[in-house]
């Protein structure tokens, strides 16, 4: 436990002595939200609609930015070789990479999804919704997203391919995440919604940091 | 132990003998003309069915003829994968290179089958729904697995080293086959809540028997030539790969 603590402390701190990788993820969702109304129109009736969907895809690019960093950097200088030889379960140390990458990368999107929820014209508990379906969800993409930056790590092209592969995987978190803020802001129970990407939360939890570690055993060989 | 061992000497054919490319080269040497007469015989026979034998549809008229191309290819794209998957997880398993020359080599094959079954999906949904593309739960699945196919055989491209290609690309198609059916529920619930059923294609029409059976010779044809293509491609694979063994060197075709 001590060493999953450990690891998400050096992961952050290293985010804290190069700030800008974060923000540019940051600045990019932001940019991303305030695109659309630009290229749709204003019709306050239609951004409402558009809302849930369009957050949620700024949402799923902005986690694939910082996915790269998550593995590569440590390769790059053999800290992850050393991190593999490490007599902690690898497992315990991707998880906690893992969960570095969703404070810093995850976090920040609850955090500012509600700003462009208002730009949007959202009410409020559409808002705790929005809140609500991406403190769930996100998590899911950082740790599926581990999944494709330990496949293409030190691969040429890694991070479009990344990008390729990892896409189809967050259909359906992206399915459940604005489904349940559609749903609530037509008034309409979103309650299942939350269940299955709680669903998904849990199995990605329970499966995924063996197979990140699986794959980067396999990229370190 | 020992009897395990006697078990594993009586069995008439020993299976893991074919694990090894230089036995089972020639083997898919002589099977793919078998193989390609069954694509041949099948092919001839639901082709005829399917044009001659089967009646028109009340509702569709003639181009629900599309169908017979359509359906099979469709189960095929979605078999593949799971057959890629299979072998790309034997090969993890046993570490046995054939097993991830089989999924490298079925890859492009399952790709075609799912572009071909959105292809034909498009030729006959502009006639019958007056658009070349409907967000229906399946349609979306399909593409889907199509992108899943496509970022396989990316993955494979990208890493120069085979063995690495071949495990990396092994976890994905193991992590796409646990993903296929949750894209598929969540594709199918999407569809239902986010629009009207103004296209139903999950209520398939009582059928005419020998539609039925247009369609399944068709199937079998489909799955005889994804056999025949995908043996021919792996002893491509093979020869690319164990080029520098003495076994290909004294093949006839590598000396002429």
């Amino acid at each position: 436990m001590s060493a999953l603590l450990a690891m998400i402390h050096r992961d952050l701190l290293l985010v804290m002595r190069r700030k800008s990788e974060v923000l540019t993820a940051l600045f990019f969702f932001i940019v991303v939200t305030s695109l659309f109304p630009l290229g749709i129109g204003a019709d306050p009736a239609l951004l409402r609609k558009i809302a849930p969907g369009v957050i949620w895809v700024a949402a799923l690019l902005s986690t694939l930015l910082g996915l790269h960093r998550m593995f590569a950097a440590d390769d790059a200088d053999g800290t992850l070789e050393q991190i593999v030889l490490s007599p902690q379960p690898l497992v315990l140390l991707i998880t906690g990479k893992i969960i570095a990458h969703w404070i810093v990368c995850g976090l920040p999107l609850v955090i500012l999804a509600p700003i462009i929820g208002i730009q949007f014209d959202l009410d409020l508990s559409s808002l705790l919704v929005l809140m609500a379906t991406l403190l769930l969800g996100t998590p899911v993409l950082s740790l599926l997203g581990s999944i494709g930056a330990a496949l293409t790590l030190g691969v040429r092209g890694g991070s479009v391919l990344m990008s390729l592969l990892i896409l189809p995987l967050y259909i359906p978190v992206l399915i459940f995440g604005a489904g349940a803020v559609y749903a609530s802001s037509v008034g309409l129970d979103s309650s299942g919604y939350f269940s299955l990407l709680g669903a998904l939360l849990i199995l990605a939890l329970a499966f995924v940091p063996w197979v990140s570690a699986a794959a980067i055993k396999i990229a370190i060989e | 132990m020992t009897e395990t061992n006697n078990f594993s000497k009586n069995r008439l054919v020993n299976w893991f003998k074919f694990s090894s490319p230089a036995t089972f080269y020639p083997v898919a040497g002589k099977l793919i003309p078998f193989f390609w007469i069954l694509t041949a015989l099948f092919g001839a026979a639901g082709l005829w069915i399917s044009f001659f034998v089967a009646p028109v549809d009340a509702v569709q008229g003639q181009a629900y003829r599309i169908i017979f191309i359509h359906v099979p290819a469709s189960w095929m794209s979605m078999f593949i994968y799971l057959v890629m998957a299979a072998w790309a997880g034997l090969g993890l398993i046993f570490n046995t290179r054939l097993s991830a020359m089989m999924a490298q080599a079925l890859a492009p094959i399952g790709a075609w089958m799912a572009f071909l079954s959105l292809w034909t999906g498009a030729f006959w949904g502009k006639p019958m729904w007056g658009a070349w593309w409907v967000w229906d739960a399946r349609l979306t699945s399909e593409l889907i697995l199509l992108f899943l196919y496509l970022g396989f055989m990316a993955l494979q491209a990208a890493i120069d080293n085979p063995r690495r290609a071949d495990k990396a690309g092994a976890i994905l198609a193991l992590v796409g086959v646990v993903n296929v059916p949750i894209i598929y529920f969540s594709v199918k619930w999407w569809n239902t809540l986010h629009q009207g059923a103004s296209v139903s294609l999950t209520k398939a029409p009582a059928m005419a028997q020998t539609m039925l059976w247009g369609m399944l010779l068709m199937a079998l044809c489909f799955w005889m030539y994804s056999i025949a293509v995908g043996l021919m491609r792996v002893r491509t694979i093979i020869l690319e790969r164990e080029a520098h063994t003495d076994w290909v060197r004294q093949l006839n075709e590598v000396k002429n």
